[in-house]
């Protein structure tokens, strides 16, 4: 790691709007160190990224071009080095949403859909995550688990890619994707850090993924 | 499928929590993040602090219980009471809330919900609406506690907040609030039927059997009760207990039987 004996480093991108205390203390609570990241200089030494993040896909983008830091998030992805969406992160990571039309990373191929047939919307709430295969993120968490969502829109992959993205969907009126792996490329529609004892334990999950990745160092090398 | 939602309100004046019926008569219940986090630990859903205090430093007071609470409970947390600006807004979210609720301010000037919704998200604009009977078989929605009459309509102004961005409706019936004669199930379906959105039920919580008539009767989506939960007269547990055994999906509970 990037220094004091293991403790990985984790980027958590602030691009202004929302809670950024849980997801901090989350990660701490799971043996990360937490840098807040507001601009490309943020990333420097950190050993993973994430992007939280609630709201609208368009104004989320236009404060992420605005900070410099769309193309520093699309070569982080594309270097595979350790990556987890939330929420509004994963939307982000497909090629367009619906929502506003806005263009966004384009690094899953696909677009972020407005959930069909729902019966509430927003699908706001504890949801149970039924899982496509295993994956080391959700070590130690039984499938089916519930988790917290608060979100109108969810990715949907272009089938050509689905089968080998897609590492959990759940029902809200239809199915839908709520988690993804690609590589260290990964993504969550719920909020791990607002989902009690399961979502610590996804965090941790990440946080020891994130250990097993190549060190910062040897990226810059 | 989606679950019912179970959650305990804190009412929060200078730094307690406090309970009153219908408003007044405050009574000291503890302190708010170690009541957030207890309630986490026993299945709580989510968490609601209305700030309902009147002293003058009384924000920076609220801004540290949501920061303490955020450090201590892993559950969604929204926080109600005198937000009147997206400023204001913006600065409980900063603090650890995932949600803000808004009231008076929204009656007063209806675009703060369109400013809150497009700066935050829908998801994160809950509007508050305070109802009270009229004899005419409809329902005026009520600010300030209670204390004040609008001459609003409460389904036509729940379809408005909707229409401006409201993500969420807390739906309290002034008529039963701290009375323990359950909620009123009929205001609940006349708003529950109009709406996308979800709707908590508040005011007249008295035991399980009134959280499974809000859900299946009322059409709400998520239940809301503060001193049942405080006096420790029913746990979170038996609620969900009762709703499950009525057919109801909850996120299983410490408590709850397998």
């Amino acid at each position: 790691m990037s220094d004091d004996g293991g403790v990985p480093r984790i980027a958590v991108v602030d691009y202004g709007a929302g809670n950024l205390v849980s997801i901090d203390q989350a990660l701490s609570q799971v043996g990360a160190r937490v840098t807040v990241a507001r601009d490309a200089d943020g990333l420097r030494d950190a050993d993973a990224l994430i992007v939280p993040g609630v709201g609208a896909a368009g104004p989320a983008m236009a404060r992420l071009d605005g900070r410099g830091l769309t193309e520093p998030i699309r070569a982080w992805i594309a270097a595979d080095r350790p990556f987890l969406g939330i929420c509004l992160g994963l939307q982000l990571l497909f090629e367009r949403s619906d929502e506003d039309g806005a263009t966004t990373l384009g690094v899953i191929p696909g677009r972020a859909v407005r959930l069909d047939g729902a019966p509430t919307l927003p699908h706001i709430g504890w949801n149970q995550v039924d899982r496509r295969r295993e994956h080391p993120l959700f070590d130690g968490i039984r499938d089916g688990a519930d988790a917290y969502f608060v979100h109108s829109y969810a990715g949907a992959p272009e089938p050509s890619v689905a089968d080998e993205l897609v590492l959990a969907t759940t029902d809200h009126g239809a199915r839908f994707v709520s988690a993804v792996a690609r590589g260290s490329m990964l993504g969550v529609q719920f909020h791990p850090e607002r989902s009690g004892d399961d979502g610590l334990r996804l965090l941790a999950n990440f946080v020891t993924i994130v250990r097993r990745a190549p060190t910062a160092a040897l990226w810059a090398a | 499928m989606l679950c019912r939602r179970v959650i305990p309100c804190l009412d929060v004046a200078d730094g307690r929590v406090v309970k009153g019926t219908r408003f007044i008569d405050l009574v000291d219940e503890g302190d708010p993040p170690e009541l957030a986090e207890r309630y986490a630990r026993e299945g709580a859903d989510e968490i609601v602090f209305l700030d309902i205090g009147a002293a003058p430093e009384r924000r920076g007071t609220l801004l540290d219980i949501v920061e303490r609470t955020a450090r201590r409970a892993f559950i969604p947390l929204t926080v109600g009471g005198g937000v009147r600006s997206v400023p204001e807004m913006r600065d409980v979210l900063r603090a650890g809330a995932d949600k803000v609720s808004l009231n008076t301010a929204a009656v007063a000037d209806p675009a703060l919900i369109d400013a809150c919704a497009a700066r935050f998200g829908q998801q994160a604009v809950v509007v508050a609406i305070d109802a009270r009977r009229t004899g005419t078989g409809s329902w005026e929605v009520v600010v300030e506690g209670g204390r004040t009459a609008t001459g609003l309509d409460a389904v036509t102004w729940a379809e408005q907040a909707v229409e401006r961005g409201a993500g969420e409706l807390l739906v309290t019936s002034i008529d039963r609030d701290g009375t323990g004669s359950g909620f009123d199930t009929v205001l609940l379906r006349a708003i529950a039927d109009r709406v996308l959105v979800p709707v908590i039920a508040s005011g007249g919580a008295a035991g399980p059997a009134d959280f499974v008539a809000a859900v299946r009767d009322g059409g709400a989506d998520a239940v809301l009760a503060a001193s049942i939960f405080h006096r420790r007269v029913h746990s979170i547990a038996a609620v969900k207990v009762a709703m499950a055994a009525a057919g109801l999906p909850v996120r299983r509970t410490p408590g709850m039987a397998a």
